[in-house]
């Protein structure tokens, strides 16, 4: 074996082992921050995967979609409402978690089957730097129809976040059900962080 | 330095100056396989690219000392050394030798780890700094995109210091940066955006070659005016610079993330601010000054001089010029920087985000449909 092959050989088991341990961790922890974390660092290393690949485009993608917005966003809604609260215990917890256990355990066996059963065939030959421009050309001819929609879906998402953001153009609070003030955006004077609202 | 993938190369190195090859062939002729070679060629480059980093950061603190001193009517640093040149090697010995305080109700572990996730993605984003033609570490195809991706992973590393440290200005502050750096990416993205659409590649040496052609006058500042002001500006808000430096207001959040910590877990966070000053200068430079581009082109100049480019003299020189070049272009951009930061006051939170969404994020949708119109219509002047 080749030196390069082995460098890659190992890189792939410490990718791997990352990707499953941190996985584990962002389920069993019970520390919402650590998960969110960890699950920052299992988002790093599908990157790194990918880079064995020979997908570096992808792998960039990655790392700006997943780890840079996604896991920031996460992070930054954990820490914005950072109630310290004992949990009330769930009844009958032991068994809900015997069941998902069971659950779990079962697809994994159902993948693993599927994973050692299937005949894998070989893929094309990676094309390496040449792939951002394939990626462009594929984008803007064949998958033309999923790139539009992913792109109105995304609208759909950004005007939902701005209703829900902008109460004034709600008659009732979605979170409490009460009458919303129409005016409360347009007069900068009201003092916001008063209990009550002015009258 | 190191030599990889001269396939777009105009000018092919002459195997004389490969340093790669001939390290590798001296190294073989001791009876070492050829990957074992390589294997002991590859750190090496990068060591010398941190080392240049970390002296470059040395560089820009005794400026940043001296050029406020100026602009306040002081000395600055004076004693250290001759015009206190070591007043920064001074600085670090002393955060080196200070107490490692870690607060007691703090998430040790996440405290340690933050400062290490901040450090980390600015000096590898190194890698795709070219110096000269073949003058970099790694001639990557994604080259200027990765930087992008790898600087949105340091927001992750300000959260996690701002939450582990138990403190509520230490949180604040990690919440601002991460919102700001989130803000000013998307501009950011879509002005280097610009540029990669007129040097048809995201690779940095290409998009230096592609404005190689007529010296200073090909240079992409001139085409991208309200491109390079957009990178400028995003550039600051990203490295944290006054005006733009929220996250660390003084008057308002004490230190911000870096409130709670001392010795060299603050250090790195000085450091990573730097470096990543630095960089972004670099960058601004290879985007837009034309990279390691001397304001005469080399061709007309040994043209003139009746040397031909490929000679290994000229390209000694072609290439110790390149590195001079980059160099001052970057340094120039760090003193306007410098100037700007003792010159400027703060803005606000709300004025920083209104900048960055209502302003900048338009004016760069604006600039990046106007270069593909003309990019259309002159394809000769915009990189057909």
């Amino acid at each position: 074996m080749t030196i390069a092959a082995s460098t890659q050989l190992i890189c792939f088991l410490v990718l791997s082992s990352v990707i499953v341990l941190g996985a584990l961790g962002v389920v069993l922890l019970s520390n919402i921050v650590y998960s969110a974390f960890l699950l920052g660092g299992v988002f790093l290393a599908v990157a790194g995967l990918y880079l064995l690949l020979n997908a570096s485009f992808v792998a960039a993608a990655q790392v700006l979609v997943y780890v840079g917005a996604v896991n920031v966003l996460i992070l930054f809604a954990i820490m914005l409402v950072n109630k310290k609260e004992d949990l009330a215990p769930i009844p009958g917890l032991t068994l809900r978690r015997l069941l998902s256990g069971g659950v779990c355990a079962g697809l994994f066996a159902l993948l693993t089957r599927v994973v050692l059963t299937t005949p894998w065939a070989d893929g094309p030959e990676p094309i390496g730097e040449d792939a951002t421009i394939r990626i462009g050309e594929h984008l803007f001819t064949d998958y033309l129809l999923p790139f539009e929609l992913a792109s109105v879906l995304l609208l759909m998402a950004m005007i939902g976040a701005i209703v829900l953001a902008r109460r004034d153009v709600q008659a009732v609070d979605p979170g409490t059900g009460e009458v919303a003030d129409q005016g409360l955006i347009e007069k900068a004077r009201t003092p916001l962080l008063v209990d009550q609202p002015p009258s | 330095m190191v030599t990889l993938l001269a396939t777009s190369a105009p000018a092919l190195v002459s195997p004389g100056l490969d340093l790669e090859r001939s390290f590798s062939q001296a190294l073989e002729s001791f009876g070492l396989s050829e990957q074992a070679a390589r294997l002991i060629w590859l750190p090496l480059p990068m060591l010398l690219v941190l080392v240049a980093a970390v002296v470059g950061v040395l560089v820009t603190v005794w400026l940043e000392r001296k050029i406020s001193a100026a602009v306040q009517q002081r000395i600055g640093p004076e004693y250290a050394g001759a015009l206190g040149v070591l007043q920064p090697l001074a600085d670090g010995l002393k955060l080196l030798v200070k107490e490692d305080i870690i607060p007691a109700r703090a998430d040790s572990l996440l405290f340690t780890l933050g400062p290490v996730l901040v450090v980390v993605p600015v000096i590898l984003s190194w890698l795709i700094v070219p110096f000269g033609q073949n003058l970099l570490i790694s001639n990557v195809g994604v080259g200027i995109f990765l930087w992008i991706s790898l600087s949105s992973v340091q927001p992750i590393g300000l959260l996690m210091s701002g939450y582990a440290s138990n403190n509520k200005y230490s949180l604040l502050g990690g919440l601002r940066a991460a919102a700001q750096s989130i803000s000013y990416e998307i501009p950011l993205a879509l002005a280097v955006l610009a540029v990669v659409m007129m040097s048809n590649s995201l690779s940095t040496v290409d998009i230096v070659d592609q404005q190689t052609g007529a010296g200073i006058l090909s240079w992409n500042i001139w085409r991208q005016p309200v491109g390079f002001l957009i990178f400028w500006i995003c550039a600051l808000a990203e490295c944290e610079r006054l005006p733009f430096d929220l996250p660390e207001a003084e008057e308002e959040l004490v230190a911000g993330y870096q409130t709670e910590y001392a010795g060299m877990k603050f250090a790195l966070f000085y450091l990573g601010s730097y470096i990543n000053l630095v960089l972004s200068a670099l960058l601004v430079s290879v985007l837009y000054l034309g990279g390691w581009g001397f304001p005469l082109p080399v061709e007309w100049l040994a043209g003139w001089l009746g040397q031909s480019v490929d000679a290994p003299l000229v390209q000694v020189i072609t290439g110790t010029t390149g590195i001079v070049m980059t160099v001052l272009k970057a340094y120039l951009l760090v003193f306007i920087a410098i100037l700007l930061r003792w010159s400027t006051p703060r803005v606000r939170i709300d004025q920083l985000l209104d900048l960055g969404w209502k302003f900048l994020l338009p004016l760069a949708l604006v600039n990046l449909l106007v270069t593909a119109a003309l990019k259309l219509a002159f394809p000769v002047a915009f990189g057909g």
